[in-house]
C-alpha cells in the first residue's frame, strides 16, 4: 500500500474516505428501514411525516405475526431452514465425493467425465425449470419439500471447485494411508474428508445462503402454502391485494434476520469460498 | 536384475487388480452426483426440447408435434419480443454498471490505510439478502410512491412533490429501482472477487513502475492494476451477464401483483417472468419450454460475442 505523502494525495484520500462512508450510510439504509418499520404501526409507517424511529417500539407486532396463521411465516422459516440445511449436507458430500473421484482415482473416461460435467454448467436455469417442473409433476415431486431441494443437490459447479481443490490436495495423506491397506473409499472417508473441512465450510455457507434466498424454482414448484419457503411467504405478503404492513415488514426482519447473522459469524469463510470460485473461472 | 517371470505375471494381475478396483471406486463415487445431473439437467432438456416441439396446452406430455410452431409464435408475439428488449437493455446497463461500481469500491476500500474490514463488511453485508427481501423494502419503504416513503422524504427535503417511483410508465423511475436493487444487492460480491485479486499482484510490478517514474495514480491504474486485474475481470463480466440474463426475482416482486391485472409488471416484463406466465399460470408447457430455448440461445451469443471482444483465454497482459 502506497502512503499519502503530498497534501494533494492526503485530500484525494480524505475525498474517499467521505464518498466511502457517503455510500455506506446509502447501504445501510434499507437494513434501518426494515428494523423501523417493523416496530410501528400501519399508522406510523404510512404517516407523510416522516419519523426516524419509533418512540415506543412494538415489539407486539412479531408476536402478532406468529400468530397470524394466514402468513405461513413459521412454515416458511421452518421449510427454509430445513431446505437449506439439507442441501448444504448433501450437496457438499456429493459434490466432493466427485470432486475426488476426478481429481485422484485412475480410472478410464475419467476426462471425458469432467467435460461432461463442465458442459452442464453452461446449461441456464432459464431453459431447465419449466421441464424440471414438468419432471417433478411427473414424479410427484410439485408442493414436496424434496421436490423443491433436490435439483439444488447436485451443483456442476460445485464439483469443478471440489476436484480443483484435491488436484492440489497433498499425496503424502493418501499415501499414509495406502501404506495403512486402505482402499479409497477408506482413503476419503477417514482422511480426505476430515482434512476438507475449510472448503466444505466455504462453499457449504455459500450454497446454504443461496437455497435460503432462492426464489424462482420454490415459486415454481411449491405452489401449496405448506411447501412455502420464506422468501414465497415475503412474495406472497407483498403481492397480495390487501397488505399489512407492520406484519410485512417483521416477516422481512425475521426472513433476513438469520442470514445477516450467519454473514457476520461466518464472512471469512464466505469471502474465501468466493475467492475460491470467483477465480476459477 | 532379472525378475522371475511369474512375479512379473504376479504384478501384472495385480495391477489389473488394482485398476478394476480404481475403476469401481471411481464410477461408485461419481453416482450420485452423476445420476443428479442425468436426472436434473440431462432429462430436462430432452424433455424441455420435444415440449417445445409440442402442441403442450395443460398438460407436461410431449407428443402432439407440431415442428417450430412455438418458437415462431414466440418470435412473432409483441409481449415476448418486448421481454426480450426489455432485457436487453437491463443487461447492457446493469453489466458494465455493476462492473464500474464494484471495481471502485474495490480499489476505494483497498487503498484506505485504515477501516478496510469494516467498509468491506458493510458493502458485502447486503449479499445476505434475497431479492424477495430487497425487493420488499424498495417497493413498500424505500422507494413507495406515497408521501411516507424514504425516497420521497428525502425529495420532500428539497420542497418537491412526491414521485410515483414504480407505478408510472413514464417518466419510468421504475428502472431506477431495479438497477438499486440489483446494484445493492451484488455490487459487495464483486467488489469481494476484485479484492481478492488486488491482493495477489505483487508488490515488486508497484515498485518496478515507480522506478520507471510511473508515479501518477492513473497511470499506474491503467498499466500495471487493470491488466492485472484482467482474469478476474472477465469472469465477473460473464458471471454477471449471465444473470442478469435471467433476471426474474426482482421484476416479479417489485412490479407484479395479484389479480387480473397483475401489478405494473406490464412495464417492464421480462422473458424469464414472461415464460413462467405461459408454462405456470397459462400451462402452455410447449411454449414456455420453447421459451427456455431462446433465452438460452441469446445467452451463448452474447457471451461468446463478449468473450470475443476481451480476446477469451488470451494470456497476455498477464
Amino acid at each position: 500500500m502506497m502512503r499519502a505523502h503530498s497534501p494533494a494525495e492526503k485530500a484525494l484520500l480524505a475525498l474517499r474516505y467521505l464518498a466511502l462512508s457517503v455510500l455506506a450510510v446509502i447501504f445501510l439504509i434499507p437494513f434501518y428501514l426494515i428494523l423501523r418499520n417493523s416496530l410501528m404501526t400501519d399508522a406510523q409507517i404510512n404517516a407523510a411525516q416522516w419519523q426516524w424511529f419509533p418512540l415506543h417500539p412494538h415489539w407486539s407486532n412479531f408476536r402478532q405475526l406468529f400468530a397470524d396463521n394466514t402468513a405461513f411465516v413459521w412454515t416458511g422459516l421452518r421449510n427454509s431452514a430445513l431446505i437449506a440445511a439439507v442441501t448444504l449436507v448433501l450437496q457438499m458430500l456429493i459434490s466432493s465425493m466427485a470432486g475426488y473421484a476426478l481429481a485422484r482415482i485412475p480410472a478410464r473416461g475419467s476426462r471425458t467425465v469432467f467435460q461432461v460435467i463442465l458442459l452442464t454448467l453452461m446449461i441456464p436455469g432459464a431453459v431447465t425449470f419449466v421441464p424440471t417442473f414438468a419432471l417433478m409433476a411427473y414424479i410427484g415431486g410439485v408442493n414436496t419439500l424434496w421436490g423443491i431441494l433436490a435439483p439444488g443437490l447436485f451443483s456442476a459447479f460445485s464439483i469443478f471447485l471440489f476436484r480443483q481443490f484435491y488436484l492440489n490436495f497433498p499425496t503424502e495423506i493418501e499415501e499414509a494411508g495406502m501404506l495403512d491397506g486402505l482402499g479409497y473409499g477408506g482413503i476419503y472417508w477417514r482422511l480426505v474428508l476430515p482434512n476438507s473441512r475449510s472448503v466444505m465450510m466455504s462453499l457449504g455457507v455459500l450454497a446454504f445462503v443461496g437455497t435460503w434466498n432462492t426464489f424462482l424454482w420454490p415459486l415454481v414448484v411449491g405452489q401449496n402454502p405448506s411447501s412455502w419457503t420464506i422468501q414465497i411467504v415475503l412474495s406472497t405478503f407483498l403481492t397480495a391485494q390487501t397488505v399489512n404492513l407492520h406484519e410485512l415488514f417483521a416477516a422481512a426482519l425475521v426472513a433476513v434476520l438469520p442470514l445477516v447473522v450467519v454473514f457476520l459469524v461466518m464472512q471469512k469463510y464466505i469471502v474465501e469460498g468466493i475467492t475460491f470460485s470467483g477465480g476459477k473461472e | 536384475m532379472n525378475a522371475p517371470a511369474t512375479a512379473t505375471a504376479q504384478r501384472k494381475t495385480q495391477a489389473m487388480h488394482k485398476n478394476l478396483q480404481a475403476g469401481i471406486c471411481f464410477w461408485s463415487f461419481l453416482m450420485p452426483a452423476l445420476a443428479g445431473l442425468v436426472l436434473f439437467m440431462a432429462i430436462p432438456m430432452v424433455w424441455g426440447f420435444l415440449l417445445s416441439l409440442s402442441h403442450a396446452q395443460n398438460t407436461i406430455h410431449p407428443g402432439h408435434f407440431i415442428g417450430a410452431r412455438n418458437y415462431t409464435d414466440l418470435l412473432t408475439d409483441p409481449e415476448f419480443l418486448n421481454s426480450l428488449w426489455t432485457i436487453l437493455v437491463f443487461t447492457l446497463f446493469i453489466v458494465p454498471a455493476t462492473f464500474a461500481f464494484s471495481l471502485w469500491l474495490a480499489l476505494a476500500v483497498h487503498s484506505i490505510p485504515k477501516g478496510k474490514a469494516f467498509f468491506r463488511t458493510v458493502f458485502f453485508i447486503p449479499t445476505a439478502v434475497s431479492y424477495a427481501a430487497a425487493s420488499l423494502i424498495a417497493r413498500m419503504s424505500f422507494f413507495s410512491g406515497t408521501a411516507s416513503g424514504f425516497a420521497n422524504h428525502l425529495v420532500g427535503l428539497f420542497g418537491m412533490q412526491p414521485v410515483q417511483w414504480i407505478g408510472t410508465a413514464s417518466p419510468p423511475w421504475y428502472w431506477l429501482v431495479l438497477v438499486s436493487v440489483r446494484l445493492w444487492l451484488q455490487v459487495g460480491f464483486y467488489m469481494i472477487i476484485f479484492l481478492a485479486a488486488l491482493q495477489e499482484i505483487p508488490r515488486s510490478l508497484y515498485e518496478a513502475a515507480a522506478l520507471d517514474g510511473a508515479t501518477g495514480g492513473w497511470t499506474v491504474l491503467r498499466f500495471i492494476t487493470l491488466p492485472q486485474l484482467r482474469n478476474a475481470s472477465v469472469s465477473i463480466l460473464l458471471l454477471n451477464l449471465i444473470a442478469a440474463f435471467q433476471a426474474f426475482d426482482e421484476f416479479y416482486n417489485i412490479l407484479g401483483g395479484s389479480g387480473s391485472s397483475g401489478g405494473n409488471i406490464g412495464l417492464a416484463r421480462p422473458p424469464l417472468v414472461y415464460i413462467y406466465n405461459v408454462a405456470l399460470s397459462s400451462q402452455d408447457f410447449g411454449r414456455g419450454a420453447a421459451g427456455g430455448f431462446i433465452i438460452t440461445a441469446l445467452i451463448v451469443l452474447f457471451t461468446l460475442v463478449q468473450g470475443r471482444l476481451l480476446g477469451f483465454g488470451s494470456k497476455e497482459g498477464r
